[in-house]
């Protein structure tokens, strides 16, 4: 074999560490012209066109659902364009897909990681390109995989399997597999999304590395700064449409955010409803646990008040709300609701006692994606219809009605098909359907998660009216901004366990931020418990 | 898996005014979302189109085709598959499979008989869907309690099932002479089969089920994302439950037509019901991954593929591509119907 058994190199063919010959003038890595994607009823991009030069770190920045995304899928592969034309290093891409992509140099690290859990590190990060012998595996992953590690600088155990590791090391094999497979090109959607700070700069290093070997990073990202820092260009995209492409250098957070929004950022939060008079509280929590997830939660939320709770990815933050709700074990601790205890929670009682959950993920847990809207929005309430046993479908439907005109639902379709409709469209279906019965307690998790600026105000505004009419709301969501603008308190939850409470009006978000992080805290309180 | 264009199923058709129902919707999707919505109806209507074009190819090429009497034959001939077709389409519309069917009809016919010789035909007969009710019961607690996927509950139950046949009869048929048993498979009201009747009344009370009623609707949602309806207080147990024992009667019943046609329990007696319901089903376009699908389709199907097979005989052509031709309809139609399911995303 030319292979000899003391090459430093690791990849598929040992080019990875090769210097990429430099010649004066290279293809550009990659060519968008005219690109356009539609989902359904929401245009997705808009005649985007961009130039991505070769080695170059390039910033796609833009709110929730502006097409950042969707433009790093379809350079990968994952998404084919409506129209347009796409050029990867000089030549088009005819029947481009992830296959082609990748042989032709395009990684991408997409948001929701693509792994297969069951796997070991070094299988999945070999995976496609393992080396064989006569049909037998070469049992040399190993090896190829610590030549890997020691150019990347990540620390993993190659026979940990897959399905064990938090999301963060996820990230890492994803990566050293884009390395495997020497992408010349690399997509890197919202990659530090769920890093630890120490992390995410361990993962700004490597996207220097991949630089300075001549790789060009596509690095779609939602934090301005991290673009700003250590991006060449940047990219700014609103509802689809490129707004504009320029040198990081000439460009500032604030002008990146007018960029983004269209407007100034001021109007996007409504005002806070008025604190809401002194009473008990409707929805108590006592040292509350549940599983690994939830150590130790206590809170407290009165009529009326919007009380947020701010953590990360991994804090508990979630678990907390599902156990309220009923859909995770309550293993210790207790839940009052008014003033009684709340015991053996299902969601089919949490919904009879008007407490309700709003959950993160609307496609997985929140909507039918197969029913329509109106299925969807009388799911929980369809013994309000059952009249001996048979479905009235006229007052099914004018319920619906009057919820999609009350939500302002586009398009205004009792029998549309839910999963056409645009993700804020999908989201206010989530609230009519468990508004219905004007609930007492609201539990929000990550209420605006993936749906567009006007849908967000929307949203927002929602959530002020709901409290207006004494709801008691839980709010979680990973945009701080969001928690810290709406909530009367906030409290910080971080391992499963309430490390702090904050007045949003008095404290600033990076020091929130901070804490949350396990950085230095200086002005916060005390755990408040 | 990408369900756009076939979201506005069929969960809320009208049960009884089907015609009218399609021009309906017809009109309605071409117009509202075009090119895909074209394909969701090839989806949808591809049985029904296959079935229409087979009907007409054979009423010209045999004279003996379109006659009502041997209409009727076929129809009374498929009555027991055309019932445990209806009622599985309920159980893969919930997610599920049941692979049981055959088993249940297995020892619901040998039970039907075994009681109609100890005390009474009239009580053999209705003790098959009886037990067939208590059998897919059975079933569904054994999914929804052990957390068994229902393939393997239903493969594994199977077996018990149609191990319980053999061991009633030690493998011996069980031949009932009471006239009386026979009524059921063989008897005529006004010149129509009774278990062409029993079809019928079947399939109006499995679509009625599947559209007009809470347990239907939650059957949809529990197929479309279990998650979801979980979280809206859906009790999924329960439905899956409900779904897998409206399967077993529905075997059980298509047990007592069998035996009653016959007159005279055999422990191999629709053992291969359960492949030929599953290929109706999938046949008339319900989604394997559940969440979508229409009784009234697979029923179709299985029409579909009797027409195929009497086809066949009226054509005098040769059986042995019988199977072979019947496979690739199952393929095409399937594949048009991914054609429509599916979207580029």
């Amino acid at each position: 074999m030319p292979q000899s058994s003391s090459s430093p190199v690791p990849g598929g063919g040992g080019r990875i560490t090769l210097p990429q010959p430099r010649g004066g003038t290279r293809a550009p890595a990659v060519e968008l012209e005219g690109i356009s994607k539609r989902f359904g009823s929401t245009q997705a991009l808009a005649d985007v066109s961009l130039t991505i030069e070769a080695g170059e770190i390039h910033a796609l920045v833009g709110e929730n659902g502006a097409g950042k995304s969707t433009l790093g899928k379809i350079i990968g592969g994952i998404y084919v364009p409506d129209e347009g034309r796409l050029t990867v290093a000089g030549v088009a891409t005819g029947g481009w897909d992830t296959k082609r992509a990748v042989s032709a140099g395009v990684a991408t690290i997409q948001q929701e990681l693509s792994l297969v859990p069951d796997l070991t590190v070094a299988e999945n990060v070999f995976l496609g390109v393992e080396r064989s012998r006569f049909g037998l595996l070469r049992g040399d992953l190993r090896r190829r995989f610590e030549v890997l590690q020691s150019q990347s600088g990540f620390k993993l155990d190659p026979d940990a399997k897959v399905r064990d590791l938090r999301i963060a090391d996820q990230q890492k094999v994803e990566v050293l597999r884009a390395l495997a497979r020497d992408a010349r090109v690399i997509v890197m959607d919202e990659p530090t999304s769920s890093l630890t700070a120490d992390e995410t700069a361990k993962l700004h290093d490597l996207i220097h590395a991949l630089q300075a070997d001549g790789r060009t990073v596509i690095y779609v990202t939602h934090f301005l700064d991290a673009a700003l820092e250590h991006g060449d260009r940047v990219t700014v995209l609103r509802d689809g449409r490129l707004i504009r492409t320029s040198p990081t250098a000439e460009e500032t957070s604030d002008s990146l955010v007018e960029a983004m929004l269209g407007r100034s950022l001021e109007i996007t939060f409504p005002a806070r409803p008025p604190e809401p008079p002194a009473a008990e509280p409707v929805l108590s929590l006592r040292d509350v646990r549940s599983g690994d997830a939830v150590r130790g939660v206590s809170l407290d939320v009165r009529p009326g008040e919007i009380v947020g709770l701010a953590g990360l990815v991994g804090s508990g933050r979630s678990e907390v709300a599902r156990v309220i709700f009923g859909a995770e074990p309550l293993d210790g601790g207790e839940i009052l609701v008014g003033d009684r205890p709340y015991q053996n929670a299902t969601p089919r009682r949490s919904s009879r006692r008007k407490l309700v959950l709003i959950p993160e993920d609307r496609r997985q847990q929140g909507l039918v994606l197969t029913q329509r809207v109106s299925d969807n929005i009388t799911l929980p309430h369809l013994r309000k219809f059952n009249r001996a046993g048979f479905l009235m479908h006229g007052r099914e439907r004018s319920l619906a009605r009057r919820m999609i005109e009350r939500f302002d639902i586009h398009p205004r379709r009792v029998d549309g098909p839910v999963a056409t409709l645009s993700g804020g469209n999908q989201q206010k279906v989530l609230f009519a359907k468990w508004m219905v019965d004007e609930p007492a307690v609201v539990l929000l998790d990550e209420p605006t998660r993936g749906v567009d600026v006007g849908a967000k105000q929307h949203i927002y505004e929602i959530i002020v009216e709901l409290a207006r009419g004494g709801a008691a709301i839980l709010l979680i969501s990973s945009e701080l901004e969001e928690v810290m603008a709406l909530s009367h308190r906030v409290y910080l939850i971080r391992d499963g366990r309430i490390v702090g409470q904050v007045d949003p009006r008095a404290v600033p978000v990076d020091d929130v931020l901070f804490s949350l992080f396990e950085v230095q805290a200086p002005v916060l309180p005390a755990s408040a418990n | 898996m990408n369900i756009d264009s076939q979201a506005t199923d069929d969960s809320s058709a009208p049960a009884l005014s089907i015609p009218s129902a399609l021009l309906t919707r017809l009109r309605a999707e071409v117009a509202g979302d075009g090119w895909w919505s074209v394909l969701g109806l090839v989806r949808r209507y591809a049985v029904l189109v296959m079935l229409a074009a087979l009907f007409v190819v054979l009423s010209v090429a045999s004279s003996a085709f379109l006659t009502t009497e041997n209409l009727q034959n076929i129809v009374n001939e498929q009555s027991y598959l055309a019932i445990v077709a209806a009622a599985g389409t309920l159980v893969i519309i919930s997610g599920g499979f049941d692979l049981s069917t055959g088993a249940i009809a297995q020892v619901g016919n040998v039970v039907a008989a075994w009681v109609a010789v100890h005390y009474s035909s009239t009580l053999g007969l209705a003790a098959a869907p009886v037990l067939g009710l208590a059998l897919g019961c059975l079933n569904g607690l054994v999914i929804t309690r052990l957390r068994i996927h229902s393939f393997l509950a239903t493969l594994a139950s199977s077996l018990v099932y149609a191990g319980l046949a053999l061991l009633i009869t030690n493998g011996f048929l069980i031949p009932v002479k009471d006239p009386a048993f026979t009524v059921l498979g063989q008897g005529r009201v006004g010149g129509v089969y009774i278990a062409v009747l029993v079809l019928i009344a079947f399939v109006l009370v499995a679509m009625v089920l599947l559209n007009r009623t809470v347990l239907g609707r939650h059957i949809f949602a529990v197929g479309g994302n279990q998650q979801a309806a979980e979280l809206s207080g859906v009790r999924v147990d329960a439905v899956k439950v409900a779904a897998f024992g409206f399967s077993g009667l529905a075997a059980g019943l298509a047990a007592a037509i069998l035996v009653s046609r016959v007159a005279s329990g055999e422990p191999q007696t629709g053992g291969d019901i359960t492949l030929q319901a599953i290929a109706s089903v999938i046949l008339g376009g319900t989604s394997i991954y559940g969440g979508v699908g229409a009784v009234w389709r697979s029923v179709a199907g299985v029409f579909l593929l009797a027409l195929i097979a009497n086809g066949f005989d009226l054509l005098n052509a040769n059986p042995f591509y019988k199977d072979l031709v019947t496979g690739l309809v199952i393929v095409s139609a399937v594949a048009l119907s991914a054609a429509g399911g599916r979207r580029r995303r």
